[in-house]
């Protein structure tokens, strides 16, 4: 089990500075970055002095462990556009979109197991075909249309919820959270159920094709044959074994809950990374992007070993070496 | 201890009467199982032969209430000592499985459930049947894997199905089976996923285990051997049909039903060689094309005019009786020939 930690550590090091040399590319290569911070009246020996400065003049190997050594500190360099630390920044926007992820995600994944589990259960109950039909609208209506939707029917029309904003926030310590306000809660509503109607669709449909499955295993059927009861059968041995591979489905979906928070953002006015990013694109800001995405990737990767972590919990067929085998 | 018997009379244990098993497709009904009827007597093991698609696991699966949608019984009953248990609510034929009637799998690598203690799903099975504690449910387990061969149970207990082999986790099994004592087993096909050298281990457990407790069983196999060394009677089943019911020694040794004779002559010598059923000539119809009349009629080698149109009820046949116009009184003539 170790072993297999390990390895998977590895891996999420490699992807990791994958993603980094990809975000180094974008640094280095894309627009002049003395270009970008100078603007256009520096003389050309100013010009050069930063850049040696900046240590772009040393070979790009050395360049590239530099911009690791920073990302490893957390530092990303000045963004442009705002002429602060880009790592500042990040900090500030971060909580906004980890709280407006996390409450659409857990919801997404609790009402999605809990959806999945009765539509496979009531297979042919009216609600069940309700529910599924009503899914396919989930899953086939873009993102920006539900939220402007929502804003449309919840702010403008019936106006109880805001449109935009996260309202009123508390600091703690560096961490500023809406989740201690009525308003910041009230204004998180909107936008996570935007967010999280494809995942909860999404998670809903493969519980009740795997529930489904697991009822029709050998095992049910014996468990069923010594009169065991609906309720055990289900919720006991049915259930837990429905959600073994749902675990990595869901564990991706949290990930791209996080990197698709950008549209929603949006369209909510929210300002959380994504928004932060989106802007960045705008203004051409490099080292907010390159610090976005090596902010996402590193998201992706610690919820992959959470979900492998996960596995070894909840599966004893990895958990325990095999032992007394022979008739 | 067996629990007391659901009626006072001297019912059999099961009786199956007329019983008819439909699926409602698209393109019509099709009759999966007609008009079969036989008895299993307390402690009775009743071999089960037949050519796969006969209807053997159709017949164990509306006995333990448990078959599947689209399936449905349409004709018949089924009586627990005199009782119809083929129409009860779910709830009361809950109480019935397990405790009444319990079940064999054929395939044990798939019957346990991968996530839980091969303990835990004892003692909840236990637990579900007796009115006794968890520490209670728990020595019983331990009881239970003792007696079926299981070595080491006090610590077996806690591990998990991958953790046992195939031969082993067949035994775990029938500890399943067997832990609310059961008055029937219906074994389908119990050895057949099994490794050839532990097949004849786990027949003998079945079989010394079910005298011990007094248990009847419905023994599905195509082992013949197994039918002759295990079964009291034997019922051959062919296209959804009983062929023919009698005790296993005659049925085996003077076959009379044309379909059974076929069977065993593939058979030479018992104890020797192959035992396992060999074709006959042709295949078992499809249940959408059952030919008129008796249904072997197309690959019977003594059919004749009666056989095309009129189904033979199962008639006294030597000390068993078969589903024949042979043995038709009126048709006593055209046997002599
Ligand atoms: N769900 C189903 N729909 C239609 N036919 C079925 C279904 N299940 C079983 N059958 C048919 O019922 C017949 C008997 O099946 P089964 O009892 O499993 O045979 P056996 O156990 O003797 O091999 C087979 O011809 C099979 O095709
Ligand atoms: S009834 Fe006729 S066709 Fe059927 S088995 Fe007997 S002899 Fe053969
Ligand atoms: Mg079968």
């Amino acid at each position: 089990m170790l072993a297999v930690i390990l390895r998977r550590l590895l891996q999420s090091i490699l992807v990791m500075l994958a993603v980094a040399l990809v975000s180094f590319g974008l640094f280095r290569y894309i627009g002049d970055p003395i270009h970008n911070m100078v603007g256009q009246e520096a003389t050309l020996a100013e010009r050069e002095q930063l850049r040696e400065h900046l240590g772009l003049n040393d070979a790009v190997p050395v360049q590239f462990a530099r911009f690791v050594g920073n990302a490893l500190r957390g530092e990303f360099g000045i963004s442009y556009r705002m002429a602060r630390p880009v790592a500042d920044v990040i900090r500030e926007r971060l909580p906004a979109t980890l709280e407006l992820a996390l409450i659409s995600g857990s919801a997404a994944l609790l009402a999605g197991i809990a959806l999945g589990v009765y539509t496979a259960l009531r297979r042919d109950g009216w609600l069940s075909h309700a529910i599924m039909s009503a899914s396919l609208i989930g899953v086939s209506l873009p993102t920006f249309l539900i939220g402007i939707l929502l804003i449309y029917v919840f702010a403008v029309e019936l106006k109880v919820l805001p449109a935009f904003g996260r309202s009123e926030t508390v600091q703690l310590g560096w961490w500023n959270t809406g989740l201690l306000t009525a308003s910041g809660l009230k204004s998180l509503i909107l936008p996570a159920i935007t967010l999280g109607l494809y995942q909860l669709t999404l998670i809903m449909r493969l519980v009740r094709a795997e529930m489904l499955e697991v009822l029709r295993t050998d095992y049910i059927k014996f468990a069923r044959a010594r009169g065991l009861s609906d309720r055990s059968i289900h919720f006991r041995h049915a259930l837990k074994n429905t959600l073994l591979p749902v675990i990595t489905i869901a564990g991706l979906q949290i990930g791209s809950i996080i990197a698709f928070a950008i549209i929603t953002e949006t369209v909510f006015q929210w300002p959380g990374v994504g928004l932060l990013f989106i802007t960045a694109v705008q203004f051409v800001d490099i080292p907010v992007m390159a610090a976005y995405l090596v902010l996402i990737a590193l998201i992706f990767v610690v919820i992959n070993l959470i979900v492998d972590l996960l596995y070894f919990a909840v599966d004893p067929r990895l958990r325990v070496r095999r032992t007394g085998r022979g008739t | 201890m067996a629990p007391p018997p659901l009626s006072p009379n001297d019912a059999p244990l099961l009786r199956v009467r007329g019983l008819r098993i439909e699926f409602p497709t698209r393109r019509g009904t099709l009759v999966a199982i007609d008009d079969v009827s036989f008895d299993v007597a307390r402690g009775e093991v009743l071999g089960m032969v037949g050519e796969s698609g006969a209807g053997k696991s159709l017949t164990g699966a509306a006995i333990i209430g448990l078959l599947e949608p689209p399936g449905r019984i349409a004709g018949g009953e089924i009586l627990l000592h005199g009782r119809p248990i083929h129409a009860l609510p779910p709830a009361e034929m809950r109480r019935i499985r397990g405790r009444h009637i319990s079940m064999v799998f054929q395939d044990p690598l798939t019957s346990l459930n991968p996530l839980l203690t091969v303990g835990d799903q004892i003692v909840e099975t236990i637990l579900t049947h007796k009115p006794i504690g968890e520490q209670a449910a728990r020595r019983r387990a331990v009881e239970l894997l003792e007696e079926v061969g299981i070595p080491a149970p006090d610590q077996r207990i806690d591990h998990y199905p991958h953790q046992f082999s195939g031969g082993m986790r067949q035994r775990v099994v029938i500890a399943l089976a067997l832990c609310a004592d059961p008055e029937l087993i219906i074994a389908d096909e119990p050895t057949t996923a099994l490794d050839v050298s532990v097949q004849a281990q786990i027949i003998a457990l079945l079989r010394r285990l079910c005298r011990e407790h007094h248990t009847a069983v419905i023994l599905v196999t195509h082992d013949m051997g197994v039918i002759a060394e295990t079964a009291d009677r034997v019922a051959v089943m062919y296209a959804g049909r009983i062929a023919e019911i009698g005790p296993v020694r005659e049925v085996v040794k003077q076959p009379q039903h044309p379909y059974t004779r076929g069977l065993m002559g593939s058979i030479p010598v018992l104890g020797a060689g192959s035992r396992r059923l060999v074709q006959i000539d042709g295949a078992m119809p499809r249940l959408t094309a059952i030919p008129s009349g008796c249904a072997f009629h197309p690959r019977c080698g003594e059919a004749f005019a009666r056989c095309r149109e009129e189904r033979p009820e199962l008639l006294a046949a030597g000390h068993a009786r078969a589903a024949c116009w042979l043995y038709a009184g009126d048709n006593a003539a055209e046997r002599a020939r």
